[in-house]
């Protein structure tokens, strides 16, 4: 388990938790991150920028400082 | 009259959709105790006149931004007769969320899956039999962009309206629902998604636009290309339309008012004309603008560029998006105001609207031209200009860094990035005319109100030269004097501040007037009025001093708070007489 700001760029997770408050956990939901479903992260930003994720069909774009509230688990790479 | 609203999260294609239905017919529309604005129109649906009300794009009716608050202070204050749920088709398991949070309300819902063509071409399909079957409520696959589907979707709701009452959505079963694991149930039920999806074209222009090196680059060149594209072809227009008004003067008003006593046509023309048909120039800039800004926007690049910026952005208490405004004040600061509308936090919103007042806007780079050439030589004058706008830059870094504790933003940086879309035509049209229309409603009275007080403060009392040093003006200069000779900034000059403050394009005809010369004469006579260091100063000093009328009237329509346009005012004043100061001093003790 790691938290999605450490996880390797192109590698797919699972979201397992989310340490956010409350108002921003809504969010995420909203956005499409909730605890079972598979991210990854398409790009890092340079400089410390932020980080491209795609969840579905969805792409959004979070600081490190949010990416490090979601925690993630390796997804068995399928053969 | 029954009332429809639109609700849907943003990027679901809901203003394209408003835009297709109500075209140019729609209007600003201000509602008791809401405090942005929406857009609203009235058009014949089947039997009924409908009001459609735009609801600002929202994730969560419970949420806490302030566009979520808009949402919930509109429903319950104005009773709708439905609902109408936009939801991107090719988002659908995550965006109807919201439509769950939606029918607890109690109020009629028809569902709209918009981007059908966009979904299809993803191989997802949503089966609308099985949706209305699970919920009870009616749905249609539409393509807002293409047209498809929104005639049948249109009377539908026309003929729902039949049946209907307006009634205030109730919010109480609202934080109870159960989203999730319903949300899991109905997508389960009538969302088919495919396994892997294919590869999209989005994915390989992100490769060049999002890369470390190459997207910084290729921002530079897309800003370049805006940029330049408003002046091109903006600078003609406002020549044209200057010519016109003056044509105007020339041909109908002067010998219409010729009856009147002096006093009184010289107000009306001189004051209230000359004044007003100035700031109206500004208008072919700003639609121009909003055109491109549209094309911008809705090709899904803005996104990126604040992905791009968003690392040193957030340092000085920003995000990406503010820096694209920024760039955009250095064209001209109102349109660039009116942009910082996309932003959903306030803080940052009000935080980005100080620091673009001080983005060196073109109407300012006339001035420096021409001082810049007057007084400096030729070797440095170039030097000098690019020395303002690095000023610029820095004054803009440091008010965003200074102030980013008071205008700290709630709001984490989580921010969709759509794919790219081709705009169109209609669509960017609208948006442009839209956005005239309301900067000339909001901001024409106080522009009257502006260019009156400034004629009236530089002919009276009655009988003095105009703008000379016996006119109120000319006395509120010589008042000022102990501030701004510290700066080397003396009576005659502080007079064509004044007039600066109005619109720096007036500037250099004020001085004119002031010192009694052709504009052709002036250069040699501000050269034997002022040394280097006093231009350097008076320049510096009308960067950053106070934004001008035009921009005063958008800051306080914008942000709707008279103490945040009292300190966009007063913070640059201070700014502008620190920076000159240290600029009169240091350059004066070198000339020694």
């Amino acid at each position: 388990m790691c938290a999605l700001s450490e996880l390797k760029t192109g590698q797919d997770a699972t979201v397992v938790g989310l340490r956010a408050d409350h108002d921003f956990v809504q969010r995420l939901h909203a956005l499409g991150v909730r605890i079972g479903r598979s991210v990854r992260i398409i790009r890092r930003g340079a400089l410390n920028g932020p980080l491209q994720l795609r969840i579905g069909t969805t792409d959004i774009m979070l600081r490190h400082t949010e990416a490090a509230l979601i925690d993630t688990a390796e997804t068995a790479v399928r053969a | 009259m029954k009332r429809v609203a639109l609700l849907g999260m943003p990027n679901c294609g809901k203003s394209s959709l408003f835009n297709r239905v109500t075209g140019a017919s729609a209007r600003i529309g201000n509602w008791p105790g809401i405090t942005v604005d929406l857009m609203r129109a009235r058009i014949l649906l089947g039997a009924h006149m409908v009001e459609v009300v735009d609801l600002p794009g929202i994730y969560d009716l419970n949420g806490y931004t302030e566009d979520e608050q808009v949402v919930r202070d509109f429903l319950s204050a104005q009773p709708v007769d439905l609902l109408i749920m936009v939801i991107n088709a090719a988002q659908a398991e995550r965006q109807l969320r919201l439509f769950l949070q939606a029918r607890t309300l109690g109020v009629p819902i028809v569902v709209l899956f918009n981007m059908a063509d966009e979904a299809r071409r993803l191989g997802i399909s949503i089966d609308r039999d099985a949706f209305t079957e699970h919920t009870g409520f009616s749905a249609h696959s539409i393509s807002a962009k293409l047209g498809d589907g929104v005639p049948q979707a249109l009377a539908q709701i026309g003929h729902m309206l039949g049946n209907t009452v307006p009634s205030m959505p109730s919010f109480d079963a609202l934080a109870d629902a159960d989203l999730e694991h319903a949300l899991d149930q109905l997508a389960h039920q009538s969302i088919d998604t495919p396994v892997t999806l294919s590869a999209r074209h989005t994915d390989r222009i992100d490769r060049a636009a999002l890369h470390p090196v190459l997207g910084p680059a290729l921002f530079i060149v897309a800003m370049a290309l805006v940029f330049n594209a408003v002046f091109l072809l903006g600078a003609p227009l406002q020549e044209g339309i200057g010519a016109a008004f003056d044509w105007f003067r020339g041909a109908a008003l002067v010998p219409l008012l010729a009856p009147l006593p002096a006093w009184l046509s010289g107000f009306l023309i001189e004051g209230i004309y000359n004044g007003v048909s100035t700031v109206a120039t500004f208008v072919p800039l700003i639609v121009l603008f909003f055109f491109l800004m549209a094309l911008v926007e809705d090709s899904g690049y803005l996104s990126r560029a604040a992905f791009l910026m968003d690392a040193f952005m957030s340092r000085i208490g920003l995000d990406g998006r503010s820096f694209v405004m920024l760039v955009m004040g250095f064209g001209c600061n109102v349109p660039a105001l009116m942009g910082t509308r996309i932003m959903r936090a306030r803080p940052l919103r009000l935080l980005t609207m100080l620091t673009i007042p001080l983005s060196l806007c073109s109407a300012r780079l006339q001035v420096f031209l021409f001082i810049g050439a007057a007084i400096f030589p030729a070797v440095w004058a170039p030097w000098a200009l690019l020395s303002l706008y690095l000023f610029s830059i820095a004054a803009a870094v440091l008010t965003a860094w200074l102030f980013r504790k008071k205008f700290a933003s709630r709001e984490p940086f989580a921010l969709e990035l759509p794919p790219y879309r081709l705009p169109t035509a209609r669509h960017v049209l609208l948006r442009g005319w839209h956005e005239v229309r309301h900067f000339v409603h909001r901001a024409s009275r106080f522009i009257v109100a502006g260019v009156a007080l400034v004629w009236l403060l530089t002919h009276l009392p009655v009988g003095v030269d105009a703008a000379s040093t016996a006119s109120w003006a000319g006395q509120i200069g010589s008042w000022l004097q102990p501030l701004l000779s510290p700066i080397g900034i003396d009576a005659q000059l502080t007079l064509a501040l004044l007039f600066g403050f109005v619109a720096k394009e007036v500037m250099i005809g004020a001085m004119a007037v002031i010192f009694g010369q052709e504009t052709s004469a002036l250069g040699d006579t501000l050269a034997q009025h002022m040394n280097i260091a006093q231009a350097y100063s008076f320049m510096l000093f009308t960067l950053l001093y106070t934004p001008c009328l035009s921009t005063l009237a958008t800051l306080q329509s914008e942000s709707r708070d008279w103490r945040f346009t009292t300190l966009a005012v007063a913070w640059p004043l201070a700014l502008a007489w620190g920076v000159a100061w240290l600029a009169y001093t240091g350059l004066s003790a070198l000339a020694h």
